[in-house]
């Protein structure tokens, strides 16, 4: 059990209180059946004619017994004995690793007989989970003691944080670099070029987003509305009126404003709280509304055969109609499908930089020193007479235009739209990026789209793991760093004056 | 007339279920003031816990419908209440004192972890259970609507009207309920005056989620069939009747649920079915413009 008690100061070597030791053990372990005895006890199986139960209660007793004794492990390291962890721990892991990965190399080893759990994922997961005890085990012996607190973790992290930051005008132009070349490397075969792209879209929506969130500081739950509305208007205008994506790009923008504005007019003098409620529900009602409204939109059927975007009107398909000039032919190449990935890699890359340098210089325009201001005390913005709903409005529309954008480029990415693709969890996912890289920080969203979109589409076969390792990431790493892996803030504006002497304030990363 | 009367019962009977679960959301909000964005997942996880219990009772072979009811409600109010503190304790304690955005998105995580938990333990068909209780009285008709109210209505209704009786009188008469108001309050004044605020917000989620618990009972016995899905609709609804009812408000809460269910079944039954989500949550927009607190909610003065 991941149990992050920021209390817990680790007193050196205080002999162990082995009764209350247990007994804490105890009530973990009892916590730990209670959850697990009805869910993973008794496992529902679909009979022709019915239900019917299957018993797995070897299972129950497992996990008890591993949150027992991993709460044993956890109480020896809280109190600075990392010994007899490691010395359990490490040969236990490796040893359950090996049984793992022996059959790959020795198909004749039964090992994994001896395994506890029919599932090779849980046992995966008991690997990693030993092996992270001993790991830390392993790395406080190494440092002599565990000295290190939460605190003095924290403090840690915020540098590394304000370094990445401090970097990031070397680090920025290194990953455009990187991803500029990317499509040039001999491994970027089609699966990394999509998977690339994937995550380009995502970095894109979180910077669309990053401006509502992170500058304005508006909870917007309801992000994936505006995407949708960008993906329909391009596939409606394309399908019904025949028109090319570069002329139906700033239309999908500025409907998605329009919808922002829609949205934002009559709900952005509400609270935090109730904002973000209200967001969900208009994300919720516009997914409903694209699914019933079948005349117009074709229901959950979706639209399809979307046209694919134009290089300079030049086409990418291998057989062009009519007096068309396709862009191999243009160029002499010899036609390759790859080509429209790539095409279609650059182009969400620039969209992506786009988004990027606009929200960049807008911070430095009297609108984006208000939406900041505003986000750190609306009362003051208030007396200093700015308009909070005109000013709050203009984050919305344009966070919600760059959405737009984001949706068209689905749209002819994909090909085929329907309602499924622009559910809640869309909008989880893209503020989830935002947050967890640290709100406000242009390169941590781009971290954490890697992290979390990036990481995860590399393990397509362990798809059916995958939300569920998607949510335990999340938790995990708020609890880690509430702020955000890089979060880290300098002030957008400091006094001249002021500014030999801000060495020291430099360095303690102020929290929204 | 009949019709109408018909659809007021089918509303009432929603509206308690959505009024129970978003108890819960409304007790976490006024205490640590953060959505508990998961609370819908232990709605989803109760009404997983009482099938498991209904096909493991008829393997036992009892089958007296009250004995029944009465082990698998308080199997599934146990069950469901330890999956309540457990999360509280590993998700959002840690996280007290961040910025209420991390709390918000741990809860979002949270949520897709147990959704994708359930998921992969118990599979991801719709599980149907056989009518546990059936029939009703046919009390009144005005010759072409005959209006029926089923037992399992009455049950709903008197099991709720008992929860709140219990649950009323545990916060206001009893020494866990002062502490509550107590934290509801202030936090940080709470714990100066000697109230165990860890335990009082633990408790506050214990008694969340048993509440939570039973709506996902009576869900299951209402609509017959359940999966792993179902908590987040659930989840969206009754957390928009503990705002419509005006957020941090007990009474409030219910009374959301009840109008949130009637606007539902009457929505349902006079226009269409597939904007019934829509009608809800238009509702709540107006009254977030019109009355910002919800309509039992006390006015949230800011002070500079």
């Amino acid at each position: 059990m991941a149990d992050v008690n920021a209390s817990t100061v680790p007193s050196l070597r205080a002999p162990l209180d082995l009764p209350s030791a247990l007994r804490e053990c105890g009530v973990v372990a009892l916590v730990v059946f209670a959850l697990a005895f009805a869910l993973v006890g008794f496992r529902i199986q679909d009979v022709p004619g019915g239900l019917d139960i299957r018993y797995r209660f070897h299972e129950v007793v497992a996990i008890t017994a591993v949150g027992f004794v991993g709460r044993f492990a956890w109480i020896l390291l809280r109190q600075g004995r990392p010994f007899p962890v490691a010395v359990t721990a490490l040969p236990f892991g490796v040893a359950l690793l090996a049984m793992l990965l022996g059959p790959l190399y020795a198909p004749a080893a039964k090992l994994e007989r001896l395994l506890i759990f029919g599932d090779v994922v849980v046992n995966w997961l008991l690997a990693l989970f030993t092996l992270g005890f001993g790991g830390r085990a392993a790395w406080m012996i190494w440092h002599a003691a565990s000295t290190i607190t939460p605190e003095a973790r924290e403090a840690r992290m915020d540098r590394i944080g304000a370094a990445v930051q401090n970097a990031s005008r070397y680090i920025g132009p290194l990953l455009l670099g990187l991803a500029l070349a990317l499509p040039f490397m001999p491994f970027a075969d089609r699966r990394v070029l999509d998977i690339a792209t994937l995550v380009l879209t995502y970095v894109m929506l979180g910077w669309g987003l990053n401006i509502v969130v992170g500058l304005a500081g508006l909870l917007d739950l309801g992000y994936v509305a505006f995407y949708a509305v960008g993906a329909y208007s391009y596939a409606l205008l394309a399908l019904h009126f025949d028109l090319g994506f570069w002329t139906c790009l700033p239309f999908a923008g500025i409907m998605a404003a329009f919808a922002g504005i829609l949205l934002g007019f009559p709900v952005l003098r509400l609270r935090g709280d109730y904002l973000a409620i209200v967001t969900l529900g208009f994300g919720e009602m516009v997914r409903i509304i694209l699914l019933n409204w079948y005349k117009f939109t074709k229901g959950p059927d979706g639209l399809s055969g979307i046209p694919r975007p134009t290089f300079f009107g030049l086409p990418m398909t291998a057989n062009p109609s009519e007096g068309e000039q396709t862009f191999h032919q243009f160029f002499g190449l010899e036609y390759s499908s790859v080509d429209r990935i790539i095409f279609l890699y650059f182009l969400i890359l620039a969209l992506a930089m786009v988004t990027n340098l606009f929200t960049l210089r807008i911070r430095k325009l009297p609108v984006g020193r208000a939406w900041e201001a505003l986000r750190e005390d609306e009362i003051a913005c208030r007396s200093l007479g700015i308009n909070p709903r005109n000013t709050k409005l203009t984050a919305f529309a344009i966070g919600a235009m760059f959405g737009g954008f984001g949706g068209a480029f689905f749209a002819t990415r994909q090909g085929f739209i329907s309602p499924e693709s622009f559910t809640f969890i869309e909008s989880a996912i893209i503020l989830a990026i935002v947050v967890l890289g640290g709100m406000g920080s242009q390169i941590g969203v781009v971290f954490a789209a890697i992290l979390l979109i990036g990481l995860p589409e590399f393990f397509r076969e362990l798809q059916q793991y995958r939300m569920l390792a998607f949510g335990a990431a999340m938790v995990t790493i708020m609890v880690w760093r509430p702020r955000g892996l890089l979060a880290h803030r300098e002030p957008t504006i400091r006094l001249e004056d002021a500014r030999p002497k801000s060495a020291s304030a430099k360095s303690g990363g102020q929290s929204p | 007339m009949g019709y109408f009367i018909q659809q007021l019962i089918n509303g009432i009977t929603l509206g308690m279920i959505y009024g129970l679960i978003a108890i819960g959301y409304t007790m976490v909000y006024g205490i640590i003031g953060m959505i508990n964005f998961a609370h819908g997942e232990l709605f989803m996880i109760a009404a997983f816990i009482s099938i498991i219990s209904f096909l493991v009772l008829g393997l036992a072979g009892i089958g007296w419908v009250p004995v029944a009811l009465l082990i698998v409600l308080a199997a599934t109010m146990l069950l469901t209440s330890v999956y309540g503190w457990a999360l509280e304790r590993v998700a959002y304690r840690p996280l007290r004192h961040s910025p209420r955005l991390a709390a918000l998105i741990t809860a979002i995580g949270m949520s897709i972890f147990l959704q994708n938990y359930v998921q992969l333990l118990q599979g991801a068909r719709l599980k149907p259970l056989q009518p546990v209780i059936s029939g009703g009285f046919q009390f009144f008709s005005d010759g072409q609507f005959t209006v029926t109210l089923s037992y399992l209505q009455i049950i709903i209704a008197v099991l709720t009207v008992a929860l709140m009786i219990v649950f009323t009188w545990i916060i206001n008469r009893t020494a866990l309920g002062r502490s509550q108001r107590a934290c509801q309050q202030d936090l940080k004044m709470a714990s100066l005056v000697g109230v165990n605020v860890d335990r009082t917000i633990s408790l506050t989620f214990v008694i969340g989620a048993s509440l939570a618990s039973v709506a996902g009972l009576m869900f299951l016995l209402l609509y017959g069939v359940i999966d792993f899905f179902i908590g987040f609709l659930a989840g969206i609804k009754a957390f928009t009747a503990a705002v419509l009812g005006g957020i941090g408000s007990v009474p409030g809460a219910m009374l959301g649920g009840l109008l949130i269910g009637l606007i539902e079944a009457f929505w349902s039954g006079y226009f269409t079915v597939e904007y019934k989500d829509v009608a809800a949550f238009s509702i709540l927009v107006m009254v977030l413009i019109f009355r910002p607190t919800g309509l039992l909610g006390k006015p949230d003065i800011e002070k500079v």
